[in-house]
């Protein structure tokens, strides 16, 4: 379906890409949003509490990050598309609510706009320290989706599609920004109302009575019921059956935990989405995400001119991983290349992907700044020996 | 003789709240003499003499003995997380205006873990009934304090009685601004349902503690007897004084509780304040988020086409309270 115009600010735009994220959230329909101030993220609700009103969108500033994330759970259940923004210690403690949107099944969207870690960290400036965690910070199996934007204008575009993930799935999916392309200033074209698809929330058509909250055929995608539409439904972050009445027994355990992780393992192949270029031949892969992406260019044009085939594969979808595409490489080149801003995440990923037929390093960098291209072109340089 | 070959029927009736309730789950999970069945019988006579459409009432809770209630009650039912269960309605609320939205759960999930978002709710007078049953221990977890433990009560991370201060709930509640204020015990079961009644009709910001024995841990741990005991105890020891202030309603341990309607009174809601506030700023550019929710639709038209506003108010419709302690 096509959106609503009014959150569509159509038009070229010369905005960060915490404004652009907001930008794509209202674009896509986000009509909730709750939010606690943190840096390098809060101009993302900045401007969606100026522009919401005009929209029929409802801004709350909780009192923090729990209770930001708790609201937006309740509000999704509304059938409202709901969204919250943090950066890092605020992501810490939305942990445990992710845990329960992905236990009840509810489509909702969480930005992240990493900065420098652990802890306080660095508040003002960037890392890219928080993707595992996006995976596993909270307890428990689960799998959600995450993606990653590297300029101001994909920050407006995956902020859309991750809501539509989010719709598809039936799963928090996370924007995992970064300080740099939050307040990264460039151009950004937002398209008209009825150039942008979105995916609306599906109301079971079955009648009250006949339903049960978590009845899930073969695409493991259970039916929608929101509340107030006199389906008297019951939801909990128990283990659950079909009707999503507490079961404490180890054979529900299994059922329930096996769907929640298989609907978006066994989809993997539908939702990873990534650009790739020059690896056909290549000698070298540089796998990048995020801002690192845009430092890397100038890496890889360095090594480039010293006469390396290098192939690049940039993350935009980085949870579900591009598993598949990553061992068929493995075998074809002299090794993968990881810079990113952390001591090691996405590598272990690629890593474990080429299994031994080819090396991963790492260009690691603890944040507060990008790389230096140098030491990106170094590290390729090494690789293709 | 005849009234006995009348039970024979019994088996055949349906219980009166069984309507409210969702009868595949029970029997339910509490213990013997524990009062939190009695504080669900009477929200559940509450509800079904308001006249609310039930089919636009949820309930949220949190963790906990009580916080299984929603899992009982025949509504949109939320379980939520420990202490979370009020911004988990939040977004319930602003999400879908039109929604009467019930918080059911015990101390220490609402003011033990939850105690913020109880303060900040309260403060922001969010249009939600907030009903606390409070054991005075966490019970589900096996007796540990509570942040209402009667100071020299004991628990089981208090094996030498509590010596920390408890919090006086409807002070608590009054002071952040709440616009309904109650306290009962389980014994009082006319006007406990009374009070649920009365506190479904307002608006904003609604709190209805409720004493419930706890038998199987408070009660055993401080060598109170049984649930009966207990029952027996608020019966000499509750002392009904609408009036007091709610400062002076600190509860001792084995000593008097103070019951009553404390505070009833109109202020207005966070839509209320939001909406009045941005029809001033913002006059026809405004845009509420309409009753029914923010839910985009494909198969409807478009609900609020340019310059016209939806229905004007975003709260379900109710009986206008009387102010009783004159709130300006």
């Amino acid at each position: 379906m096509k959106t609503d115009p009014s959150g569509v600010l159509t038009g070229q735009h010369y905005l960060d890409g915490d404004h652009a994220c907001g930008e794509g959230a209202m674009a896509a329909g986000c009509r909730f949003v709750a939010g606690y101030p943190i840096t390098p993220s809060t101009e993302v609700v900045e401007r969606i509490s100026r522009r919401f009103p005009m929209m029929g969108g409802t801004f709350i500033q909780m009192e923090d990050e729990m209770a930001s994330m708790a609201a937006i759970i309740g509000a999704s259940w509304t059938g409202t598309k709901s969204m919250t923004v943090t950066s890092g210690p605020g992501f810490s403690l939305m942990m445990e609510n992710i845990g329960l949107a992905a236990m009840m099944e509810t489509p909702c969207v969480v930005v992240n706009v990493q900065r420098g870690g652990p802890s306080t960290g660095l508040p003002t400036m960037v890392g890219q320290a928080d993707m595992m965690q996006a995976r596993w910070g909270s307890h428990g199996d689960y799998e959600t989706i995450a993606v990653a934007p590297q300029s101001p204008q994909e920050a407006f575009d995956v902020t859309i599609d991750a809501f539509n993930i989010s719709e598809l799935y039936r799963v928090p999916v996370m924007v995992m920004t970064d300080e740099c392309v939050g307040h990264m200033t460039e151009k950004v074209v937002i398209p008209k109302a009825e150039d942008i698809e979105i995916v609306p929330r599906k109301l079971t058509d079955k009648p009250p009575g006949e339903f049960w909250p978590y009845v899930a055929g073969k695409s493991m995608i259970p039916e929608f019921a929101r509340a107030g539409d006199g389906y008297r439904f019951h939801t909990t972050g128990l283990t659950h059956n079909e009707r999503g009445y507490p079961v404490m027994s180890a054979e529900c355990q299994q059922e329930c935990v096996t769907r929640l992780v298989d609907k978006i393992r066994h989809n993997a192949e539908d939702i990873v989405r990534y650009e790739e270029e020059d690896t056909d031949g290549a000698d070298v892969v540089l796998v990048t995400y995020g801002i690192t992406a845009r430092v890397a260019r100038r890496g890889i044009d360095i090594a480039r001119r010293k006469g390396v085939k290098v192939g690049v594969i940039r993350l935009i979808v980085v949870w579900p991983f591009p598993e598949r595409r990553i061992r068929e490489l493995a075998p074809k080149i002299k090794g993968f290349v990881v810079p990113e801003i952390n001591y090691g995440q996405i590598v272990l990923e690629v890593e474990r992907c080429a299994a031994g037929q080819t090396r991963a390093a790492l260009v690691p960098h603890m944040g507060g700044t990008v790389h230096n291209p140098e030491d990106i072109a170094n590290a390729i340089l090494e690789a293709a020996k | 003789m005849s009234k006995i070959a009348e039970q024979t029927h019994t088996e055949e009736m349906e219980h009166p709240v069984s309507p409210y309730l969702r009868m595949d789950r029970i029997p339910h999970i509490w213990c013997p003499t524990c009062g939190i069945g009695t504080v669900v019988r009477c929200y559940a006579d509450a509800l079904e003499h308001s006249g609310v459409d039930l089919d636009k009432a949820s309930i949220v809770s949190g963790i906990g003995c009580t916080g299984r209630v929603a899992g009982y009650m025949r509504l949109d039912a939320f379980h939520s997380t420990h202490g979370r269960a009020i911004p988990f309605a939040t977004g319930l609320k602003l999400g879908r205006p039109e929604l009467l939205v019930t918080v059911f759960s015990g101390d220490g999930d609402l003011v033990g873990i939850g105690g913020n978002h109880f303060i900040h709710a309260a403060r922001r007078n969010l249009d939600i009934l907030v009903i606390l049953v409070n054991n005075f221990i966490y019970g589900m977890t096996g007796g540990q304090n509570a942040p209402t433990t009667p100071i020299t009560a004991r628990s089981s991370t208090m094996p030498f009685g509590n010596f920390e201060r408890p919090f006086n709930l409807p002070h608590l509640a009054e002071s952040c601004g709440a616009t309904y204020v109650a306290r009962w015990t389980s014994l009082h079961i006319r006007r406990l349902t009374k009070s649920f009644r009365e506190a479904i009709s307002r608006k904003g910001f609604r709190f209805v503690e409720v004493i419930a024995p706890c038998a199987t841990l408070y009660a055993r741990l401080n060598k109170l007897g049984t649930g009966f005991n207990l029952m027996r105890f608020y019966h000499d020891n509750a002392v009904i004084d609408h009036d007091a202030d709610t400062r002076d309603l600190d509860i001792s341990f084995q000593d008097r509780i103070i019951c009553g309607k404390f505070v009833d009174k109109e202020r207005p809601t966070y839509s209320e304040m939001m909406h009045e506030h941005f029809n001033k700023i913002l006059g026809e550019k405004f845009v509420p988020l309409p009753p029914e929710g923010g839910m985009l639709r494909d198969t409807e038209p478009k609900k609020s086409p340019k310059g016209k506003k939806p229905a004007k108010t975003a709260e379900p419709k109710r009986k206008t309270s009387k102010s009783k302690s004159g709130d300006k």
